[in-house]
């Protein structure tokens, strides 16, 4: 995975400055409360969601398990069909690969359809470095690009964003990349789409080279396909002479049949729609239709190392819907940004430190990013049990060197709990010390401070329940 | 039916009234209450910290402490969750299989307060009265790990003189999430202050959960702002009677030891 941005806080100092944003907090509330309610309603619908997302879950494990056997399966197909196939074992090889495809074509500029792998990888950046442009076309990821901007949701990269500043972006920015936008655009919706699709159809029209990711790759046929709902993945798809597909390897699955249940997961689960607007497939090449030479890159970066993690595997379900986004309470509040990755939110906080590992400030406190309130779990499309992740997350952070007070404390509490009369003792040390400290503002950084930043100490009672108890036994009250 | 209550060390250090209004309850109800003294703490913080590896020693204690009993109540969600789901897999991980055993015969015996009450002994009004304006959160691991569903509620709403009010957005969490609280203070009071807000624009006198962990969050929350509701467990409010609205002087408090 591309490294961890330059400078990267750890979550907590990131969520921070997100929490001061009145701005962001606005737009982020509005974003997500919307697509969760309709997510809610449009899965109501079904009324064997749960049978779906059941066998959602069971096909990805049963392609998981035999992962070699369909990506060789799909390889072939591919092949067959007049494509090629590449296989990138990581970001840089996938980058070294692309750029060369690009440039034996002799052009310098690609247009993009939205695809996470290539976010992942961070292949606009490889190729600007060979001097090769890459344009994005998705309306949200375009608005990122020309505001010089990171992703902040899957789904909607520009979530953090709201109509006015898009407005400033466009008027800004788009001269720069291209046809500029209208004199006296307003931040009506219309307008701002109008200035879009004008700015991106000169894109399409002269590109030679589309790059994309895919949804699904179908082994039995060796099929891509991408769904989306504006149309212009589309135009990426089939007006170019050369197409690049950057793919992760667990985004196979066996045949169409099983392709079926994740055209139902998806859409519902994603923008809340029965059916996205456009589904498009591909095999290979056909002649007089679409481009004229394909390349499918299979990128692997970290995923074999996930798929030997027996609690961390089912990670590899993921179909980035971005329903756990829109539910989840701390992402909310704490904005896309703060994970430091194109990966944000529940899946990020699981999928990003399997990827790139726990060594950095960020990638170690991403684990602890959540409540560990369920309400991920309970709306993801392939039933990926994200605070069980998280908490086996946590487990490699605290096995890594430092957190030192953190590990003693607890070791020391784990010991006293084992034995009633040490549990006892500790119980008054602990009363006598929070009684001394209440309600608030204790001197010293660290657990006690942060608690008491904003939140009174409990007041502790006099009496714990079990000397009550033992009394009340001894006293000869009613039993 | 002898039923071993399970308190928790929360319960057990800092609520104690939670403790003794279960047991008025449970008493009231016929029940043969006994608080084992071996107990000490389900290990659900070193659990969920990523200290997985300390907890076996509570598992262990837990399920020794409770074997005997015929029902094991809690009045913790989260607690009750941390055992259900998780002192097994502890078990598991172990690699002794008659700790494995011992944790497979005792989970089965373990009910939240409002889960005993209702799927347990069959009942819904349990004769309480409580007269004011209440909200219930829903925890979330009451919510998502325990599906309590509608078992509080059913409860709430059988409470003489209590009118239960709509919380807004009740299913979001509350911000505590045990460390998290003090790990992301930040994110944490953000949430907390949402859900502060949406209890008094519910109209609600008391914030009520069967949680005392986020309540401790959310009081001391509403404490720092001085503000209109305040918590309470719902046990305690269940204990409450006309006789004794404030369910505080049934006959085992009554000798002195409130807390
Ligand atoms: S983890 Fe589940 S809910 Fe989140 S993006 Fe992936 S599939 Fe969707």
């Amino acid at each position: 995975m591309s490294a961890v941005p330059l400078g990267m806080p750890s979550f907590p100092d990131a969520a921070r400055e997100a929490t001061r944003n009145p701005t962001l907090r606005r737009n982020l509330r509005h974003a997500t409360h919307t697509i969760r309610d309709r997510r809610a309603a449009a899965v109501a619908e079904l009324d064997d969601w749960a049978e779906l997302r059941a066998a959602g879950a069971a096909i990805k494990d049963r392609t998981l398990r035999h992962l070699d056997t369909y990506l060789e399966q799909a390889e072939a197909a591919v092949v067959a069909a007049g494509g090629h196939v590449h296989w990138a074992a990581d970001a840089a090889e996938a980058n070294r690969i692309v750029t060369d495809l690009v440039r034996a074509t002799g052009e310098t500029e690609v247009v993009k359809v939205k695809s996470m792998a290539t976010q992942e990888i961070g292949l606009n950046e490889a190729l600007a470095e060979a001097g090769i442009t890459a344009y994005e076309t998705d309306l949200a990821e375009l608005i990122v690009q020309l505001g010089d901007d990171r992703p902040s949701h899957i789904l909607v990269p520009a979530i953090h964003r709201n109509r006015t500043e898009i407005r400033d972006i466009f008027r800004d920015a788009m001269g720069e990349w291209g046809i500029p936008a209208p004199d006296g655009m307003s931040d009506d919706p219309r307008e701002l789409a109008e200035a879009a699709r004008l700015h991106l159809r000169e894109k399409f029209l002269r590109a030679k080279v589309g790059v994309s990711g895919a949804n699904f790759l179908v082994a039995e046929t060796g099929t891509l396909v991408v769904v989306e709902s504006e149309g212009n993945g589309r135009m990426c798809l089939t007006l170019p002479e050369t197409l690049i597909s950057v793919v992760g390897i667990e985004k196979v699955v066996p045949t169409w049949r099983d392709l079926e249940v994740f055209l139902q997961l998806l859409p519902r689960s994603s923008t809340a729609e029965r059916m996205n607007p456009y589904t498009s497939t591909w095999t290979g090449v056909t002649d007089g239709d679409g481009p004229r030479a394909f390349h499918l890159v299979l990128l692997d970066n970290g995923r074999t190392s996930i798929l030997a993690d027996e609690v961390g595997r089912q990670t590899l379900r993921c179909i980035r819907c971005s329903a756990c986004l829109n539910v989840c309470p701390v992402y909310e509040r704490a904005g896309g940004h703060a994970y430091g990755s194109v990966y944000p939110g529940p899946i990020g906080a699981i999928l990003t430190p399997q990827l790139r590992g726990t060594g950095s400030a960020v990638d170690a406190s991403l684990p602890y990013a959540s409540t560990l309130c369920g309400a991920c779990y309970d709306v993801c499309p392939v039933a990926i049990d994200i605070p069980e992740v998280l908490v086996h997350l946590r487990e490699k952070v605290t096995a890594q060197r430092g957190h030192v007070i953190e590990r003693s404390a607890l070791r020391a509490a784990a010991w006293a709990m084992r034995d009633p009369k040490r549990y006892t003792a500790l119980q008054r040390a602990a009363a006598a010390g929070t009684r001394a400290l209440h309600p608030r503002r204790l001197p010293l950084p660290g657990w006690g401070k942060a608690w008491t930043d904003t939140r009174d100490l409990p007041a502790v009672p006099k009496e714990s329940f079990r000397t009550w108890w033992q009394r009340r036994d001894t006293s000869g009250g009613t039993k | 039916m002898r039923v071993g209550l399970f308190l928790t060390c929360v319960n057990d250090t800092l609520y104690p009234r939670t403790g003794q209004a279960t047991v008025a309850l449970l008493e009231r109800l016929g029940c043969d209450v006994d608080f084992p003294l071996a107990q000490t703490c389900c290990g659900q913080m070193h659990w969920n910290t990523g200290y997985g590896r300390q907890v076996e020693p509570m598992v262990r204690g837990f399920a020794e402490t409770f074997a005997g009993y015929d029902a094991v109540v809690t009045p913790s969600g989260s607690c009750g969750a941390m055992i259900r789901d998780n002192h097994p897999r502890a078990a598991a991980r172990s690699g002794d299989a008659a700790l494995a055993d011992a944790v497979a015969a005792v989970v089965p015996k373990v009910h939240e307060l409002s889960e005993f009450l209702v799927d347990v002994l069959g009942v819904t009004d349990v004769g309480a009265y409580f007269p004011h304006r209440v909200a219930y959160h829903p925890t979330c691991h009451s919510l998502r790990l325990m599906r309590l569903g509608d078992r509080p509620t059913a409860l709430l709403r059988n409470v003489r003189g209590l009118e239960l009010v709509d919380l807004p957005g009740a299913e979001e969490c509350c911000g505590f999430g045990g460390t998290f609280a003090v790990k992301n203070p930040d994110v944490s009071a953000a949430m907390g202050a949402d859900k502060i807000r949406n209890a008094e624009a519910a109209g609600a006198e008391v914030l009520c959960a069967a949680d005392n962990s986020c309540l401790m969050h959310l009081g001391g929350m509403l404490t720092r702002r001085q503000g209109a509701v305040r918590t309470l467990h719902l046990a305690e409010i269940l204990a409450a009677t006309e006789a004794d609205p404030g369910g505080l002087t049934w006959a085992g408090v009554r000798n002195g030891a409130r807390g």
